[in-house]
């Protein structure tokens, strides 16, 4: 190894090597990706010592890494994993991986695409592939609402001084809008109200622990359209039901149209009292930063 | 405490890892703990409840940032928006050094998130101790690399571990995060005299100590942070003691972990070896 290239060449080899899919057994693949031994690839460059060969010097690696990203992705999908049962969310979430592993130097960010994974595939969560899309999105809006950039709110008078025609308004970024098919915030809550009692029961006596681990798993929700907003307040997240109009209204608003028009296009028939109360609540959730260009000082 | 131009010439004792199940413990009870390490990735983000958590924990608390993303020993550049996030709680924390992991662990910008092994060459030496430069001076706060422990050697390396840990931090003109339980964890995987290890880093350039507890398996130990320190890994920190001097020392308790007055009842342990070392310092 002489220079930066053949440190390239060698790390890509190792990566390639530590992040291939494990077996059924969850072992090192015994052939390589050409089909040589694997035993020959990791020998090539891992040194045997007296009690490890190379292929099971190079099996701790690999393990370890599906075993911690599986792990993190499991933490990260509590609604998602009871549906689909402990098993079938393995095999999405080691489909998922391999297919997208991570890009990020934070595993926060590791199942950020994992919504649209779950469309491009659907065979991995059929026939609830609409549900586990909804799952997973709202999901990953809890983890961007729990440690998204929060920008300053807008001070209401700054606000009072500007035309409905002219003032632009932003979306906090830790804040998602989800327009869902399912009520998967009732059905995430309820699983995480279960899971958090059998960890308590897991420190009770044995009978209670039993009565607890053989309660009924929470059933899937019906279809039912909802319109969500993911955010946070003091520090905690909060998953806000809104009437469709209003919901138009924050997307439009959202996506940068002025106040005035926002109001036209998304919610013309809401009425003035309906609206100002939205705003009212909206403002006092701190939803809004203020979007529009700061003025030009005076010459 | 000895206090060097690799730890801030900060004068730091003993200090455990801020961990999640210890936050409202802390922040309610308010122990007396000298300072706190805490892991950036974990703060690397744009708002919410960590960086509100992080300025209570600053209200009170001294505090010092370890990576584990780094990774200094990568063929790829550093990334431009890492290091900008980092440098951003750089100054929010005011950590005196800041240390980070002598490994690799993401090649053309796809992560593994473990802290894989150099081979020891000194081509990936010298492309190393570049970055570490890099970095250091983009951060401008002192740099301390930390060995690590692992479970696979390399044909192509050129010398030991300890040698080209040695190469990169002068290289580098960098200090060093001594994991003690890393250099046992690897002396019994590898076969290594860990004592042979300690004597062959320089010393003068040790900014601070990290102690663990470890998970022997049948063929191999793992470095798992998930028990107290054994006593072999007590005996290696003291003897880096006597060589290094009486150092800033953490205790990393990241797996199954007790209670806070545990975790920190383990970390204080290290003071019987401290006074030990200062006695045998001290006769002629």
């Amino acid at each position: 190894m002489k220079s930066t290239a053949d440190l390239r060449a060698f790390q890509r080899l190792m990566t390639r090597a530590v992040i291939r899919p494990l077996t059924a057994e969850g072992r090192l693949q015994p052939r390589w990706t050409d089909d040589r031994p694997m035993a020959d690839v990791a020998a090539g460059f891992i040194k045997p010592n007296d009690r490890l060969t190379a292929f099971e010097r190079l099996e701790i690696y690999n393990r370890m890494y599906w075993f911690r990203l599986l792990d993190c992705a499991a933490d990260d999908s509590p609604g998602l994993r009871h549906l689909l049962g402990e098993d079938r969310f393995a095999q999405l979430a080691r489909a998922y991986l391999t297919k997208y592993p991570s890009r990020s130097f934070t595993l926060r960010n590791l199942c950020s695409r994992l919504p649209q994974f779950i469309r491009e595939e659907p065979k991995w969560t059929a026939p609830r592939t609409a549900l586990a899309w909804d799952i997973a999105r709202f999901e990953w809006a809890q983890t961007v609402a729990f440690d998204g950039e929060g920008r300053p709110l807008p001070e209401p008078a700054e606000i009072a001084a500007i035309p409905p025609a002219r003032l632009r308004l932003g979306l906090q970024p830790y804040l998602s809008l989800l327009a869902l098919d399912y009520p998967v915030d009732a059905y995430v809550t309820a699983v995480k109200r279960r899971d958090a009692l059998r960890g308590e029961a897991s420190n009770a006596r044995e009978g209670a622990a039993r009565k607890v681990r053989r309660s009924r798993r929470v059933p899937p929700p019906r279809r039912g359209r909802i319109h969500l907003v993911v955010h946070r307040h003091s520090g905690r997240l909060f998953y806000k039901r809104v009437d469709p109009a209003a919901y138009r209204l924050l997307e439009a608003i959202g996506a940068g149209l002025p106040l005035a028009r926002a109001i036209a296009a998304a919610a013309p028939r809401a009425g003035a009292a309906r609206i100002q109360e939205w705003f009212a609540t909206w403002m006092k959730l701190g939803w809004f930063f203020n979007a529009a260009p700061p003025r030009r000082s005076p010459k | 405490m000895p206090a060097n131009r690799f730890n801030g010439h900060s004068d730091y004792g003993i200090g455990i890892g801020l961990r999640v199940p210890h936050y409202s413990h802390i922040l309610s009870k308010k122990p007396v703990v000298d300072w706190f390490e805490i892991i950036s990735e974990n703060f690397m983000v744009e708002g919410g409840r960590p960086l509100e958590l992080l300025d209570r924990i600053l209200e009170q608390y001294r505090v010092v940032q370890h990576g584990v993303s780094m990774y200094f020993g990568s063929a790829d550049r550093p990334d431009r928006a890492h290091l900008r996030k980092l440098k951003t709680l750089v100054k929010r924390t005011g950590t005196p050094w800041l240390s980070d992991h002598l490994c690799w662990g993401s090649v053309d910008g796809t992560y593994t998130h473990d802290l894989l092994p150099m081979p020891y060459t000194f081509a990936a030496a010298r492309r190393t101790a570049e970055k570490i430069r890099q970095v250091r001076d983009y951060l401008e706060v002192p740099i301390c690399v930390e060995n690590v422990s692992s479970y696979a050697e390399f044909h192509v390396s050129e010398m030991t571990e300890w040698e080209f840990l040695t190469e990169v931090v002068e290289r580098a003109d960098c200090g060093i995060l001594l994991d003690v339980n890393n250099i046992y964890v690897s002396s019994k995987n590898h076969g290594f005299d860990p004592y042979a290890y300690l004597n062959g880093v320089p010393a003068d350039r040790v900014g601070q100590i990290h102690v663990a507890g470890h998970t022997k398996f049948e063929k191999y130990i793992l470095d798992t942070h998930d028990h107290p320190v054994l006593d072999p890994v007590w005996r290696l920190y003291a003897h880096a003691t006597r060589l290094c001097g009486v150092t800033a020392t953490l205790l990393e308790w990241d797996n199954h972990i007790p209670s806070f007055e545990e975790v920190h009842e383990e970390a204080l342990k290290a003071n019987a070896y401290i006074a030990g070392a200062r006695r045998q310092r001290k006769k002629p």
